[in-house]
């Protein structure tokens, strides 16, 4: 079909789809040359302060982005120690590239590595304390690395409660169930900024005097206990969609119920519901940026605190700070998803329907 | 011989009792309440005794007390000199508020798109495309920043210029300023033409279908309802010679007068929850209409309905099915992530009592139980009503 039909045919096919086309076009002019001209025509690229920035119809402040990238990146971890950051990021990738392709053998050692080696190495790389390397308070850390924390940690430790839950809430005995369902149904209905508050303000009131929690990691336990009604919820639409086949055949052989959920049932429920695993995670991954209302300091808000510098005061070091830290989520969350697409479309049984319907 | 066999005997009845599936779950049932118990009991002796330690008192008694500050949205009268009781509906006002609005601006903005996603105009297809992949992909709390610090808190003062918005309204740095309506006498009688207008067009709906279902022929009930209500009363409006007047926003001296004033913290957080909950809503809109299946859409062309015909009668009552569900969550998501205003300073109810009251009483599990117990049954509420909406349009089968 050359060009001319297929305008016709997708463009301008009756009046009313031409003054679609039309305002469409006007809105992607708009879109377009706004973007380009703040972020290119009208921006600035170098200068030492916010000064530079500063000028009437000025655009995107970058050099506010370069010179704060390293914090933006690690918070106030220590310049000289922030090799061991990097080292970590290098050994997750060293991990989960491999696992994500479904190419590569030796998943079940892959899966080793990152679900149990690489949590230690992690965590004595980056608070340190052992082997020569200086102790780091969670203090300190900040910008991404907390983000990237709280969201891997978080989805991990959720991992076996959810799991549980899932069971609980599909158990025969009344009170486990009562106790799952009453678990999942509360942490699901309040906002996570109120488990957040919990976890910050009254968790120190329910320990013994004297004991006392480190603030990220009050805010690892809200995260976990959190995401893990929320894994519950998608586990348990695995558990219903295996056949009852399954349950009686993995009894038939007389297998015991840890036993028949360990290597029989949960393998088949959580590989159908890994779309719905990763659709959580990336939910999770942009709730991280909560944290910053109980005074941790993510990505998000290690922009903001950045944003308020007196040094780089200008009327666009605002916006630019956002764009910048909306891009990174953007790049996580958007990679993730399509991940997610394509191992939807592996997974996928040939129960599709052959052609969607089209509306308008 | 004997001994030994029922010595035998009788260890395996004994191993036996412990393997029947009702003792084991009993046994686990009562390790379970045993650990719950247990645990609450730890829970509530130490807070007890590190609230005792603090010196906090605990109870409901702080909410008679003066708050003594004062909130720059409130729908209810508010100033200082009221009680932390007052400031808490105040607070659960305006949460009502920003997520009511919130979800009709959403449902709105996030059917357009979802529509405009499966549209054959390749170009409006693309556009819906890119605003559902760029919207869901950043923080909600990140654009509810952008919108608040970027966007509505770098726009000049009003002594500098304002924005003016057609109509008679003005954006600044202080909000969005906008024409007040102002009823005049006889405007109630306008009010009760539109509300005659309603019960009519009811009646006319029934009569209608009933004379359908008898003889088949069908009456346009929509062009009646519409002059019913829009037309009858706008000419009894006329008639009356327009009992309706507008406070516009005046600039005097520093700032704006009269008229009504969307304070920016208000208008951010509704435009960055709306946007955000949108891009969710128009995929649930796209796929459930996809979910629809083409033979459905066929049948309903071959037995003579017209296009539009076929989408009103046929492909939405179904789609709508398979929407309302995920919808419904995606209500509660508004209504929970409006507790984000918090972080803009919006008044909500999280800002308000677990931000200023629970900094001012120190009663942090009493104000906190209190939030969540808020939310929660906001929560089933949304969910109640559309589980009722959801069994109302669900397929009658014989």
């Amino acid at each position: 079909m050359g060009p001319l039909a297929w305008m016709r045919d997708n463009l301008f096919s009756t009046w009313g789809n031409t003054i679609l086309t039309a305002i469409g076009l006007l809105i992607a002019y708009w879109v377009v040359s706004t973007v380009v001209s703040w972020g290119i025509l009208t921006a600035t690229f170098v200068g030492a302060d916010g000064s530079a920035c500063t000028r009437e119809g000025a655009g995107a402040c970058w050099p506010f982005i370069t010179a704060k990238f390293a914090q933006f990146m690690y918070g106030r971890y220590p310049d000289e120690e922030r090799w061991r950051v990097d080292l970590v990021y290098l050994l997750a990738l060293a991990g989960l590239v491999p696992l994500m392709i479904p190419r590569v053998p030796g998943k079940f050692w892959n899966a080793v590595y990152v679900f149990a080696v690489f949590p230690v190495l992690a965590f004595f790389l980056l608070v340190g304390g052992v082997l020569g390397l200086p102790h780091v308070d969670t203090s300190l850390w900040g910008g991404l690395l907390v983000t990237l924390v709280v969201a891997t940690v978080g989805i991990t430790g959720s991992f076996p409660i959810g799991i549980l839950l899932a069971l609980g809430r599909r158990s025969k005995m009344p009170i486990v169930r009562w106790v799952s369902v009453g678990f999942i149904e509360f942490v699901r209905g309040v906002p996570l900024i109120t488990v957040l508050f919990m976890a910050s303000v009254m968790l120190p009131l329910f320990l013994p005097p004297g004991m006392s929690f480190d603030k990220l990691l009050r805010a690892l336990i809200g995260v976990a206990l959190f995401s893990a009604a929320y894994l519950a919820e998608t586990v348990r639409g695995g558990l219903q969609a295996i056949p009852r086949g399954q349950f009686e055949a993995a009894e038939a052989l007389g297998l015991s119920y840890s036993k028949r959920m360990a290597f029989v049932i949960l393998p088949q429920a959580l590989k159908l519901v890994i779309p719905g695993i990763i659709g959580g995670f990336i939910g999770l991954f942009k709730d991280t940026s909560l944290v910053l209302i109980i005074g941790l300091f993510d990505l998000l808000g290690i922009v903001q605190l950045n944003t308020a510098d007196q040094k780089w005061f200008s009327p666009t070091t605002a916006m630019t700070g956002y764009v910048f830290a909306g891009f990174v989520f953007w790049v996580f969350c958007f990679f993730m998803s399509r991940y997610s697409q394509m191992i939807e479309r592996r997974l996928a049984t040939g129960h599709e329907r052959t052609g969607p319907a089209k509306a308008g | 011989m004997a001994v030994i066999a029922s010595d035998r005997g009788r260890r395996a009845a004994r191993a036996g009792f412990f393997y029947r599936p009702e003792v084991r779950q009993a046994i686990y049932q009562i390790i379970t309440v045993v650990a719950l118990v247990a645990l609450f009991y730890i829970l509530i002796t130490n807070t007890a005794a590190n609230l005792k330690r603090q010196n906090i008192a605990s109870g409901f008694g702080f909410i008679d007390r003066t708050a003594g500050f004062d909130v720059s949205q409130h729908l209810i009268d508010f100033d200082a000199s009221m009680t932390y009781g007052r400031a808490f509906l105040v607070g659960l006002l305006n949460t009502l508020l920003v997520a009511g609005l919130g979800i009709v601006l959403a449902t709105v903005i996030g059917f357009t798109v979802g529509i405009s996603r499966l549209s054959t105009n390749w170009l409006v297809a693309r556009l819906a495309t890119v605003y559902v992949e760029v919207i869901r992909n950043v923080p909600v709390l990140l654009q509810l920043f952008f919108w608040y610090f970027a966007v509505l808190k770098s726009l000049p003062e009003p002594r500098q210029g304002s924005y003016a918005i057609p109509g008679g309204g003005f954006l600044n740095v202080r909000g969005l300023y906008l024409p007040a309506p102002v009823p005049e006498p006889g405007f109630g009688t306008v009010a009760l033409a539109v509300l005659i207008g309603v019960v009519v067009s009811i009646a006319v709906y029934y009569f209608a279908r009933r004379r359908q279902m008898l003889t088949g022929q069908r009456f346009p009930v929509l062009w009646t309802s519409l002059a019913l209500i829009v037309l009858a009363p706008l000419g009894v409006f006329i008639a009356l010679g327009q009992p309706l007047g507008f406070d516009y926003p005046v600039f005097r001296g520093f700032n704006f007068q009269g008229g009504m004033v969307l304070q920016p913290e208000f208008v951010a957080l509704l435009l960055g929850l709306s946007i955000y909950t949108a891009s969710f809503i128009a995929e649930i809109v796209r796929s459930g209409i996809q979910g629809v299946s083409k033979g459905q859409k066929e049948a309903a062309l071959s037995i003579g309905l017209s296009k539009g015909q076929s989408l009103r009668l046929v492909v939405i009552p179904q789609a709508m099915r398979i929407i309302i569900p995920p919808l419904t969550s995606q209500f509660l998501n508004l209504t929970k992530n409006s507790s984000l205003g918090v972080a803009i300073a919006y008044p909500d109810l999280v800002s308000i009592w677990s931000g200023t009251v629970l900094n001012q009483t120190g009663q942090a599990v009493e104000v906190i139980l209190v939030t969540m117990g808020v939310y929660l049954s906001l929560s089933l509420l949304t969910s109640a009503f559309m589980n009722w909406f959801n069994s109302r349009m669900a397929l009658v089968e014989r």
